[in-house]
């Protein structure tokens, strides 16, 4: 992303948030409410490339974890914050409702336990149901469900799309956000930490928060704050085509068990079709790769919810890793680094919780002394950007006398004009999985054999970046090799 | 928004769209091609290599050279190319048939006709649809998105390659980056015989000692940041062979995993489906089970040959032409792909008319029989001295050969390969 900000470049802040990712995004966003000097950093090349960019999109249904758990808490009132940012924030979200199927009569039991824990956390609408109900909920499940739970509160969201709408909301209203800025030092003078990067910038504030995801372990050592080891847990997945055939019309969920909510059939709200997460716990914080057998598991699950399920459908598989430290989120101040708030262990159901983790944070902020004064111009909105495939031709008509750039198709799969790309580039997006997250261009059946070319060229043109700047997502990335 | 009026519009301008409507313009029709990219010529845009037009101009042409033939042609006739402009919705509800359109030249069109005929050729196959699992770095490509990034923009998406998939476009690739100074490493397929065609083979491998690993799968691809080497895995009776795998440093992976033809939009307006194909199942005179609606080329089924490709496209602009004039198919008969045979296209002949059939075998023989049975009887014997899955098998069948089907009640023809 390069350099976004909303303010003039000073390098003395009120609070730096370390990590663009749904948590870090949503505090600052709320920060930027406040007459703050706010700063956003993250190592990678665009925002939300974290854990952020690879997860199962759900705002959960607040039935899965008991009370006692900040995170429980924290997603029920997560949860309920989406109608509104996305009402200001215009990205991707829909309360299409979750289903758990029960395929045999012994797992009602879990069926009736999820119930009672979803009432106590005062979950809205939740019912327990019979087969034909969850039949009639979702005719694609399996003849062989017995009976099962229904939370029509549960949702599904674009992540990515969510982080970038809330930095650049955040960033309308003065928010600062640098990224390839890799946090691998602090010094402590006076009242202010010094955050210094892996290139030599460097950045001062009052308040540090310590939002790295995966790597909030190091960034607390780098602090000298609490000692802590995050664990990786990696989730592989599936996508499917649009055209499949199996795709339900709600979020279906298997029994869970003791250590994951089991892997699930997602109907994304951009109309593709996710299967997974698995579960498996890993060294290397930075292994993203699919492996065959992890995979194969994925097929023989969802195909026991969802018999129709064919591998032909198949456009692509990723894994995202859950930051893991113990049972719960870490959300604190630090008791050992001042001014330091430590915003850890965001597993699941992270995004979810993140509208109400931003809340939390800048609670505790103003615990440990910061001054929040309203501020009286902010805009909690963006501004709206159409999309070609949304639109009717009559409304496409106008568009294009507007913008002769929305009549150029760029990426056949997802129906995603020139225009929408050069408005990604202009947003910051500058990588091609930026602007992949950021208009799907290349997320389609083709991924990105038909476009990418032209996506390249178009990058080119608008930057002024050479063949040889063009990479998928900064750094050693690069595309292309030569020219002849 | 623009209105439009045409007899037959042409989605695709590739070989098998300008074909088509060439037809429809001979037969005095009013016609659009409608084509996406910036120029007609479809892939032949991006294939400089030679190898078109042995049937079609008695010599070897390069894609370009072939396309810009029938480019001239067009240009000589009153048919109207609208390029940069993709057909998005199609409406088959009312009447006429309603084309959506979307240019940003000519902004959005709205063209009604009658007749349309599908000509939106093929696209790769990808990562994803084969499941090669590993990490995602930069470097993993298509080969045609290669041969695009080399042949047409200029750039080398790589400098140590691994192919994976035996098919034409890769080992055309496979060639081609050797000759820009690039080393490949190894084509790896998981057949146990190649999917393109043998000439390519003796080219484009053989005459670059490039090796060609049969019978093995590709079982990951690993690096970070960009490809550092995929592991290959060889295959012994179907299993994998675990222990023997091994891995090939490169930094790119072109992908020549098979093509499929583009139907998203003719799956919009129903257009029925024939599995083996991958594309519209056609009666005799190849059009779709909606009625109007014609398809030919490489969206019809993947075609290894253009002059094929030509010849098909205009049957099928020939008979859009005559439909639209009122006449219909006569005796239609289908015909079944017997033992040895993966599909035949068009699945039906009329059995008074003259026919031409295409099919693809299952093995790969010196020395086959075809036959073609109406009802159990052999009509036709023809003896092919090699035959393999990658090289597509025509076959002319009169209404001589066929009046034995015109005379049952209930005919079945069947095709086989001994
Ligand atoms: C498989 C899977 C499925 C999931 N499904 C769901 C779901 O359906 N619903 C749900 O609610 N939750 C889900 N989650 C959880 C959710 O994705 C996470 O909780 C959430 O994305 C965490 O966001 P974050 O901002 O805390 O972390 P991240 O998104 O990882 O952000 C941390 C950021 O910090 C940056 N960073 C790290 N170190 C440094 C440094 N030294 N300097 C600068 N920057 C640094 C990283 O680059 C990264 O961008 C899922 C998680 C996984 C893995
Ligand atoms: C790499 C490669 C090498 C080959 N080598 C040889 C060879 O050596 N010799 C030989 O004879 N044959 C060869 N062939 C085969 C032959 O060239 C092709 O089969 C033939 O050109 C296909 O023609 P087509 O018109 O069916 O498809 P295409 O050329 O793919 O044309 C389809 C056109 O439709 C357009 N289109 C699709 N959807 C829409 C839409 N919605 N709106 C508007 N436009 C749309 C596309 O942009 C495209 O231009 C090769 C093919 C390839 C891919």
């Amino acid at each position: 992303m390069g350099e976004t900000s909303g303010k003039g470049s000073c390098d003395g802040y009120d609070v730096a948030i370390i990590g663009a990712g749904v948590s870090g995004a949503n505090i600052a966003r709320r920060l930027s409410a406040y007459e703050l000097d706010v700063v956003l950093l993250d190592k990678e090349a665009d925002v939300s490339f974290g854990t952020s960019k690879a997860n199962s999109g759900i705002v959960h249904g607040g039935f899965h974890h008991n009370r006692k758990y900040l995170k429980s808490r924290l997603e029920i009132q997560g949860a309920m914050m989406f109608d509104r940012l996305a009402l200001e924030l215009d990205f991707p979200f829909r309360r299409c409702g979750i289903v758990v199927a029960a395929l045999h009569d012994d797992e009602m039991l879990a069926i009736d336990q999820l119930y009672r824990q979803g009432v106590e956390n005062g979950v809205i609408g939740i019912e327990m149901c019979s087969r034909e109900r969850m039949l009639g909920l979702e005719p694609k499940l399996s003849p062989d469900t017995v009976g099962g739970l229904w939370a029509p509160g549960g949702g599904i969201v674009e992540p990515y799309r969510f982080a970038f709408s809330l930095v650049e909301s955040a960033v309308k209203n003065g928010a600062r956000v640098l990224t390839g800025f890799a946090v691998e030092r602090a010094e402590r003078s006076g009242e202010r930490w010094t955050v210094g990067a892996s290139d030599g910038r460097a950045v001062s504030a009052s308040y540090v928060v310590n939002a790295a995801g995966l790597f909030a372990d190091e960034v607390s050592r780098i602090f000298g704050a609490e000692e802590y080891r995050i664990r990786a847990r990696k989730g592989e997945y599936y996508l499917l085509d649009r055209l499949t055939k199996a795709r339900p019309d709600r979020v279906v969920f298997p029994v869970p068990t003791s250590v994951s909510k089991g892997m699930l059939v997602i109907p994304t709200v951009e109309g593709t079709v996710l299967l997974g997460p698995t579960a498996e716990s890993i060294e290397d914080k930075t292994d993203l790769s699919t492996t065959r057998s992890e995979l194969e598991k994925i097929l023989g699950s969802a195909r026991t919810m969802i018999p129709s399920i064919s591998e032909t459908d198949v456009i692509t598989s990723f894994a995202g890793l859950r930051p893991t430290l113990g049972e719960d989120f870490y959300i604190d101040i630090s008791a050992k680094a001042p001014g330091f708030i430590q915003v850890a262990g965001i597993q699941s159901p992270g995004l979810t919780a993140s509208p109400a983790i931003g809340e939390y944070v800048k609670d505790l902020l103003k615990k440990a002394g910061l001054r929040l004064v309203e501020k009286g111009d902010y805009d909690p909105y963006v501004e709206k950007r159409p999309h070609m495939k949304d639109v009717d031709h009559f409304a496409a008509d106008g568009l294009v006398k507007k913008d002769p750039a929305y009549g150029n198709m760029v990426c056949r799969c997802e129906r995603v004009s020139e225009a929408e790309i050069v408005a990604a580039v202009r947003a910051g997006h500058t990588t091609l999985d930026g602007i992949k997250y950021f208009t799907r261009a290349q997320m389609g059946r083709c991924q990105g054999g038909f476009c990418t070319y032209k996506i390249i060229k178009i990058v080119m043109r608008e930057t002024g970046l050479g063949w040889d700047e063009i990479t998928k997502r900064g750094d050693a990335s690069r595309i292309l090799k030569d020219t002849l | 928004m623009k209105e439009l009026r045409y007899d037959a519009v042409v989605i695709g301008g590739g070989a098998a769209g300008m074909a088509a409507a060439l037809e429809l313009d001979g037969a005095g029709l009013s016609c659009a091609i409608v084509e996406r990219e910036e120029n007609l010529g479809g892939i032949l845009v991006q294939c400089i290599h030679n190898g078109f037009g042995l049937i079609e101009f008695n010599e070897e042409l390069s894609g370009p050279e072939f396309a810009e033939r029938f480019e001239d042609r067009v240009r000589g006739t009153g048919i109207k190319p609208y390029v940069g402009t993709t057909v998005m919705d199609i409406d088959v509800s009312g009447g006429d048939k309603l084309l959506y359109c979307y240019s940003a030249e000519y902004g959005i069109l709205r063209m009604s006709c009658r007749a349309i005929v599908l000509a939106m050729g093929c696209r790769e196959r990808n990562r994803g649809n084969i499941r090669i699992p590993g990490s995602r770095p930069a470097g993993v490509y298509t080969a045609g998105l290669a041969q695009r990034l080399v042949n047409i923009e200029g750039y080398i998406p790589g400098k140590d390659i691994v192919i994976v998939g035996s098919g034409d476009i890769g080992l055309i690739m496979a060639r081609r980056m050797s000759w820009v100074g690039c080393k490949v490493h190894a084509v790896v397929e998981i057949l146990p015989y190649p999917s393109g065609l043998t000439r390519n083979i003796v080219q484009c491998l053989h005459d670059f000692s490039i090796p060609l690993y049969l019978s093995h799968l590709t079982t990951n691809i690993v690096g970070k940041d960009r490809v550092e080497g995929v592991e290959i895995t060889p295959l012994e009776n179907g299993a994998l062979m675990t222990e023997k795998a091994f891995t090939i440093a490169c930094d790119t992976v072109l992908l020549s995993v098979g093509l499929v033809p583009e139907n998203e939009l003719s799956k919009q307006v129903g257009v029925e489906m024939n599995p083996m194909t991958n594309g519209p199942s056609v009666d005799s005179r190849l059009m779709t089970n909606v009625s109007g609606v014609f398809a030919c080329g490489n969206v019809l089924h993947v075609h290894d040959l253009v002059d094929y490709v030509v010849e098909e496209a205009r049957r099928a602009g020939a008979f859009a032409a005559l439909w639209l004039k009122g006449e219909r198919a006569k005796l239609e008969v289908r015909v079944k792909a017997g033992s040895n045979v993966r599909y035949v296209a068009p699945g039906r002949v009329d059995a008074e008319a003259d026919n031409k059939i295409y099919l693809r075998t299952l093995i790969v023989k010196n020395d086959a029989t075809l036959e073609v049975r109406v009802n159990n009887r052999v009509i036709k014997s023809v003896k092919k001295t090699h035959i393999q899955p990658s090289e597509m098998i025509t076959v002319s069948l009169g209404a001589k050969d066929l009046a034995a089907a015109a005379g049952s009640p209930d005919p079945v023809v069947e095709i086989a390969i001994s």
